[in-house]
């Protein structure tokens, strides 16, 4: 069933009509486009002649392939969307982006502008919150010209292990294939510190904790959400010959302000502006598009370099002023001159008021024209296209909010089957779903659950249970999910029970109630695959991450401390010791500090790089190069 | 901290609490296994209600602590301990009836203004009052006050089963319709005049401990004491009169 059909079996009408009324853009661009999406096959895609646009509010032309929307010229901004889009302002045009007073310092290495000190260790104080006024969308600073679709292409290597995967790249020709010796054991990996960002100050504001990390399909770019609804994108520096042991480096490439607090009139409740995920698009072209999401709104953020501009207009003279028609005394026509390179990010979609819970989870779907947003009791599936019509696809609400018992808690689809999902629920299950059966998905396909241990039964056994994350493998062959004490993989064939489970900090079993106590108990840890899914890893508390190796059984602790940050220094395995006896390296259970908590995690697409963010800072660290 | 009980279940609570064992020194070092059940349901409501302060309360984490709520609440009336507290509650019968028609005159008042309010949010809310206009009382005696208050409300609650069942049922739908409509106007009217001892999980884990000493009568008496003020509920007028008059007599 394509989803040409879905169109016609919306059900849209469930809800409660918290949604308003739109007024559907009824232009003919858009009912074309809206026919055309949907019953474009995936895999067809293909980039045909892209029509030149001159920059202004030209007519727009169809695209000559599916998808072109997103892939037109960065110099053809403005011209894509038919009207006004749904949320005025966030494309009106804004005002230079100027650095704000006391916001945490970002970019601009000296190296490049010499202006503004790095973002790195012993950068400025900690930001306050915005103190009023819009922050303008557009966020410019200089880059560098980076060439693109240079994937770390290879022959696929097969990672060792029982699965026997291939890794499956994205279908647009980026294979990152991992590098040879990738699968390899993890004694062999000794993990380096390489970077940190972030202030080191004692106070840190609230607006500054990193809430999301996120490599783009290629690990060229590493994008980072925080609390203040900001997002800051780094990319790697090309290796240079000169120092062939040092690694590429992350340094900043864009930040933007992606969303405001907003305030519900009807529930009388603040919106948060905290980012809650961020899901990169696949490159199609010269600019970059990602998803970002807080509590309520999903915006598509295109970030693009711009290195030319035109000069010599007519009507306006170089400040944009316009010229009195009566001084133009000579014709001339603009020309595209160089400037220095800035790189620009642009909202070019926004996809508001489609849930009245907390958005948890969004997930781009493989044919890189729909994505689903999930919140508490729904889930959405939109087109990249439509911003004021979402479907919805999964639907948990009771009837009568008195018998909730069970909340999902996040989704992603597969990573190659666009019609398949899972999402995860409070009450430690998950749920396979295939978008063909209905458009309702409220009947799972396959149903993933572990039977109680009775041995471990207590009070806490069910908010225990409750998976905080769920990610596909990159083959598609397998789910993990992360609970409070414990990450699971399951493989997709079998709904009983998982078939791999790790312990992460199983010490805090007899700490249960002292962490409802303090509601730590709720923390949300995320949980990563490496490139070859050879490798998961997930975070813990007192800024210790755990990675485990499926293949070889073995674990290891490590902490993301400014102690350990000295440039290429390895770090060492940590442990939490349970009994009485502690030796010297040892820190007791007692002595973890729960207020540094890791939650988000990243681990580059083909290389052992990850990014780990504890509280403000972000930490980058490389496996060692011999 | 491995000790099993009757039932089978491993004891998962009060492990290593080193605040409240301090205050423990006059009673036996490892509280029993209804104690701990207990004192998780006090602290479970208590979070639940701490949710409708929040900006947005977190839908997941509402509905995992309502879900053990539910748990405690079933097992325990699957222990009979429904029961046992209902014979207790045989002492305090008159008290009873002040608060059951201090129900009556609540529910009547909100349901002439329209408005649905928690059954434990009730207490709260007409303590909270009484808190604000009582200056002469101490913090201490304040906190001391609350939280047998607290758990005279769940031990209230507890005394006719079914009734509760409804009651309990009843009040954590009433949470629930009020993390769905949240109104401002009876949620801010429940905690305008908070007192923040009482949210002080040491603190009413504290007095709950110094209650189970006090046993319910006192915690009874000392309740009576607090309201002693006008309140909006006329059912209170005769109290306080009668105690402005013990006041007068006392003074003289």
């Amino acid at each position: 069933m394509t989803l040409n059909s879905l169109a016609a079996t919306t059900a849209f009408g469930k809800d409660e009509g918290t949604r308003p009324e739109f007024s559907r853009q009824c232009t003919g661009r858009l009912l074309w486009s809206y026919g055309c999406r949907f019953s474009s096959q995936p895999g067809l895609r293909h980039r045909g002649p892209q029509p030149k646009r001159a920059a202004g509010p030209a007519r727009p032309e169809p695209p000559a392939a599916v998808g072109d929307l997103l892939s037109g010229p960065p110099a053809a901004v403005g011209d894509l969307l038919p009207g006004p889009p749904a949320a005025v302002g966030d494309l009106l045009p804004s005002p230079p982006a100027q650095p704000r007073q006391g916001q945490r310092i970002r970019a601009r290495s000296a190296r490049r502008t010499g202006q503004a000190p790095t973002w790195g260790s012993g950068a400025q104080g900690p930001s306050s919150r915005r103190p009023g006024g819009h922050q303008p969308a557009e966020e410019r600073s200089r880059g560098r010209r980076r060439s693109r679709g240079t994937g770390r292409a290879g022959p696929p290597v097969a990672a060792g292990g029982a699965c026997g995967d291939t890794r499956v790249g994205p279908r647009h020709g980026h294979a990152a294939a991992p590098p040879e010796g990738f699968g390899s054991l993890m004694q062999d990996v000794l993990w380096c510190f390489s970077q940190v960002k972030g202030t080191i100050d004692a106070g840190v504001a609230e607006s500054d904790i990193i809430s999301t990390v996120e490599f783009n399909h290629t690990g060229e770019l590493l994008a980072t959400g925080d609390k203040g609804g900001r997002v800051v994108i780094f990319q790697r520096e090309q290796e240079s010959k000169n120092q062939p042991h040092r690694r590429g480096e992350y340094n900043v490439y864009s930040t933007f302000q992606s969303h405001e607090p907003e305030f519900d009139y009807l529930k009388s409740l603040e919106i948060e502006e905290k980012i809650n995920k961020i899901r990169w698009l696949p490159q199609q072209n010269a600019a970059y598009f990602l998803l970002s999401t807080n509590d309520k709104t999903v915006k598509l953020w295109k970030v693009s370099e711009r290195d030319k501009r035109p000069e010599g207009y007519n009507l306006k003279d170089e400040d944009g002023r316009l010229r009195d028609p009566s001084m133009i005394t000579v014709l001339r026509v603009p020309v595209l001159r160089p400037m220095d390179l800035m790189v620009e990010a642009t909202p070019r979609r926004v996809f508001a008021n489609a849930h009245t819970y907390h958005i948890n989870s969004i997930s781009v779907n493989s044919d890189y024209e729909t994505y689903m947003s999930a919140d508490d009791l729904r889930i959405n599936l939109w087109n990249f296209e439509i911003t004021n019509q979402s479907f919805n696809i999964v639907d948990i609400k009771p009837a009568n909010m008195e018998e909730l018992t069970e909340v999902i808690t996040a989704a992603e689809f597969h990573p190659h089957h666009c019609n398949t999902f899972v999402y995860s629920s409070s009450k430690g299950t998950i749920r396979l779903c295939d978008m063909r059966t209905a458009a309702l998905c409220d009947r799972h396909a396959k149903f993933f659950e572990e039977p109680e241990d009775p041995s471990n039964r207590s009070f806490f056994s069910e908010i225990i249970s409750s998976i905080s994350d769920v990610k596909f493998s990159h083959s598609g062959r397998y789910i993990m999910t992360r609970d409070y004490l414990t990450v699971k993989v399951w493989d997709l064939n079998m709904e009983n029970r998982p078939i791999e489970t790790y312990q992460v900090h199983d010490y805090l079993r007899s700490k249960l109630c002292s962490l409802y106590e303090n509601d730590c108990i709720f923390d949300k840890f995320e949980c990563v695959w490496n490139g070859s899914d050879s490798v998961i890893m997930t975070g813990s508390y007192n800024n210790f991450f755990r990675m485990f190796d499926r293949n070889t059984k073995r674990d290891v602790t490590l902490e993301a401390s400014r102690e350990n940050s000295k440039p290429r220094a390895i770090l060492k395995p940590r442990k939490v010791c349970v009994g009485g006896k502690r030796r010297k390296d040892e820190i007791s259970v007692d002595s973890l500090d729960f207020s540094k908590k890791i939650l988000h995690t990243a681990w580059h697409p083909s290389e052992n790089i990850i990014a780990v963010a504890a509280t403000n800072n972000l930490y980058i660290f490389q496996d060692k190069v011999n | 901290m491995d000790t099993m009980f009757v039932r089978g279940l491993k004891r998962k609570c009060f492990d290593g609490e080193e605040d409240i064992e301090g205050t423990l020194a006059g009673i036996k070092a490892i509280p029993s296994y209804n104690l701990q059940r207990q004192s998780l349901l006090d602290m479970s409501l208590v979070k639940l209600q701490l949710c409708h302060m929040l900006v947005e309360p977190n839908l997941c984490r509402s509905v995992l602590i309502a879900n053990t709520v539910r748990q405690i609440q079933e097992e325990m009336t699957q222990d009979g301990t429904w029961q046992m507290i209902n014979t207790q509650s045989t002492g305090q019968a008159s008290l009873d009836r002040l608060v059951s028609t201090d129900i009556l005159c609540r529910s009547s008042r909100d349901q002439a203004e329209g408005k649905h309010v928690p059954a434990y949010g009730t207490f709260n809310k007409d303590f909270e009052n009484d808190q604000a206009q009582d200056s002469s009382d101490t913090m201490s005696t304040a906190s001391a006050v609350q939280a047998p208050r607290n758990l005279q409300s769940s031990v209230w609650e507890m005394e006719n089963p079914q009734e509760n069942k409804g009651n309990f049922q009843k009040s954590l739908d009433q949470i629930f319709e009020t993390l769905e409509n949240k109104s401002p106007n009876s949620v801010e009217d429940l905690f305008s005049e908070v007192d923040n001892s009482y949210y002080d999980l040491d603190t009413m884990l504290t007095g709950m401990m110094s209650n189970t000493k006090m046993g319910h009568c006192d915690s009874l008496e000392t309740f009576s004491s607090s309201t002693n003020t006008a309140s909006n509920s006329n059912c209170k007028s005769d109290l306080n009169d009668l105690d402005h008059i013990v006041e007068i007599l006392v003074e003289s």
